[in-house]
């Protein structure tokens, strides 16, 4: 008999991981599903900011959501410049995106070996007076540790969507994933508009960093398993799609909390890799797919 | 023949046994940067999750060790029926791959194999049979005859499999196959329609990669002697195996072979001298400036310096 108190707490606490999920995966959606660059090294960037704000948490005692705001612009130069600098040694030169993913690769393990020298492989977690309370909803219990970075991943995911579907800017950057040459004839610049969506994608990483130390306790290993859930989510919702990046990331959070529920929590890890490539091989257009 | 012999030779005259370790793992590299190649230098088919091929290898290997006990009976079969045996398993999985390959190129493939390896440990840690989360113990036989130690032996048998990497690997270049799949790599729908046998040449190819990334994860248990998922599935053989081969040079058989020697010695003696995370420090370092500045490795580089002295 499957008890009704189980299976509902799996599933809430499945959507509200889901909205963390999404902030998780914008970066991708925007900077793989727009801009069609496979930012492999995305996660890392997340865990970076993690790190960012578990240090300014521990040593000045700033709530992490706010260091991830703060963040925020600082990751937007820092993927400005990355943009930059893989346009003039890839898409410049015509490269094959094979070797700008092997570079992505690369700039993946750089980064994780620079976390491990300089903070160590111990488990980091931040501290905040809301974070240890939860709030009792009849049988249904939802705890701030949680419901807040859902939150604000819902709250990053609608603004996104509102930013690309209404602003100036937005709309050039929806120009330029359809067809950059007309936009550069209407006199817009591709590689400046590429590059700010590119810093656009990566400072949602900083939030999405802040998101996922004050959820559970971080080291630098873990940005090898958002891999898979970034990718499963960007493809499953269809590349580009910010709104069906949020259903995806919402489904993949209940299928996850589903299978640590009744599989156990070692499953759990693995699900989002096997989602990964069950959608690949069926519908690599995903669920919003054009 | 000769290098066989040479190193024949040197395990029975030299008895240090750091270097036997150190030299297994250059030419356990040697073997899967070789592996690797078919499929990504020949084809242009990326692979991230070369651990999934080593990991699978080594836990058929380490299984046959604990259930049959091959090796106090037959002490110089027992090697080859391993090989054999993770090759075989390695290519059941690369023939599933190979299926994928139909449907997915470019990056999406890649990001696929990146899954695979994840899915792998994920499999692995939970199978208690397989010893889970807290790994095998695989007992190295200590004595066997002709040989000081069982790791010369090893060591031994290792050079042998590494020449036929190599041998292997140069025969596929230069024959028909080589030809087929660099058209491949260079426009599938073009070979398709000039009357190249893409599907079966992709098929081939990923099976033949998966073969000798297997047969190197067989040897793997032996060496360790203790056998854990996160660390042979893991993201960290995926990197070296590929770097190598685009460190040294994709285009032909000598560049995987000069990129695993030399990036194999620069690792060891990373890893003696500073730590395993200074190791990967300096192949993620190599690996970028590489992909950045010299896309056709040090082949690549040794070419454009001999065509400049010609000039």
């Amino acid at each position: 008999m499957v008890s009704i108190d189980l299976l509902l707490n799996a599933v809430v606490a499945g959507i509200l991981i889901g909205g963390f999920y999404a902030a998780v995966s914008l970066g991708i959606s925007v900077v793989f599903g727009l801009l069609d660059i496979a930012n492999i090294a995305h996660p890392l960037f997340v865990i970076t900011g993690s790190y960012f704000t578990f240090y300014l948490n521990s040593n000045f005692g700033l709530d992490p959501i706010l260091v991830g705001l703060i963040l925020m612009p600082l990751f937007f130069v820092i993927g400005n410049i990355v943009y930059q600098s893989y346009y003039h040694f890839f898409e410049k030169q015509g490269a094959e995106p094979l070797r700008g993913l092997v570079f992505f690769f690369g700039v993946l393990f750089l980064i994780e070996v620079s976390i491990i020298i300089t903070f160590g492989v111990d488990y980091q977690l931040v501290e905040a007076a809301y974070l240890g309370e939860s709030l009792n909803l009849g049988i249904v219990n939802v705890s701030y540790r949680l419901f807040i970075p859902f939150l604000v991943g819902v709250l990053l995911t609608t603004g996104l969507h509102f930013f690309f579907a209404k602003t100036f800017y937005g709309r050039a950057i929806m120009g330029v994933s359809q067809d950059s040459l007309a936009l550069s004839l209407m006199g817009a610049d591709p590689v400046r508009i590429k590059s700010v969506a590119f810093g656009i994608g990566i400072a949602t990483a900083s939030m999405a960093g802040a998101l996922l130390v004050m959820i559970l306790p971080i080291e630098p290993a873990l940005g090898r398993e958002y891999i898979g859930r970034v990718f499963a989510v960007a493809v499953l919702g269809g590349l580009g799609s910010v709104k069906g990046a949020l259903f995806a990331a919402i489904i993949l959070g209940i299928a996850e909390s589903l299978t640590a529920t009744y599989f156990g929590a070692a499953w759990s890890s693995g699900v989002s890799f096997g989602f990964l490539l069950l959608v690949l091989a069926v519908r690599p257009a995903g669920l919003f797919g054009r | 023949m000769l290098l066989f012999l040479g190193a024949f030779l040197i395990t029975q005259n030299f008895h240090n046994q750091y270097y036997y370790l150190a030299a297994f793992t250059v030419l356990q590299y040697i073997i899967l940067s070789q592996g690797w190649n078919i499929l990504g230098g020949y084809t242009g088919y990326v692979n991230f999750g070369t651990g999934a091929f080593f990991g699978v290898g080594a836990y058929t290997s380490a299984m046959i060790v604990k259930t049959f006990k091959i090796g106090k009976s037959a002490p110089f079969l027992e090697l080859p029926i391993l090989f054999i045996a993770g090759g075989l398993v390695a290519a059941l999985l690369g023939l599933g791959l190979g299926y994928l390959t139909m449907r997915i190129k470019g990056i999406y493939f890649s990001i696929s194999t990146l899954a695979l390896a994840f899915v792998t440990v994920t499999i692995i840690l939970n199978i208690d049979a397989l010893g889970g989360a807290t790994g095998l113990y695989i007992i190295r036989p200590r004595k066997i005859p002709f040989f000081t130690n069982y790791m010369e032996f090893l060591f031994l048998v290792m050079v042998a499999l590494s020449i036929f990497a190599v041998a292997f690997a140069r025969y596929i270049e230069n024959s028909w196959i080589g030809r087929g799949l660099s058209a491949v790599r260079d426009d599938e729908d073009a070979a398709e329609c000039t009357g190249v046998p893409v599907l079966k040449l992709k098929v081939f190819a990923t099976m033949a990669s998966s073969t000798l990334m297997g047969v190197a994860g067989a040897a793997y248990p032996y060496f360790v002697t203790f056998l854990e998922p996160i660390s042979t599935v893991s993201l960290d053989v995926g990197v070296n195996s590929l770097a190598m081969p685009l460190i040294g040079g994709t285009s032909t058989w000598a560049g995987p072979l000069v990129g695993a020697v030399l990036l194999g010695i620069i690792q060891q003696i990373a890893l003696v001298t500073l730590s395993p995370e200074y190791s990967l420090l300096v192949i993620g370092i190599l690996l970028v400036s590489f992909v950045i500045l010299a896309p056709e490795g040090i082949v690549g580089l040794f070419r454009k310096f001999r065509a400049s002295l010609k000039k």
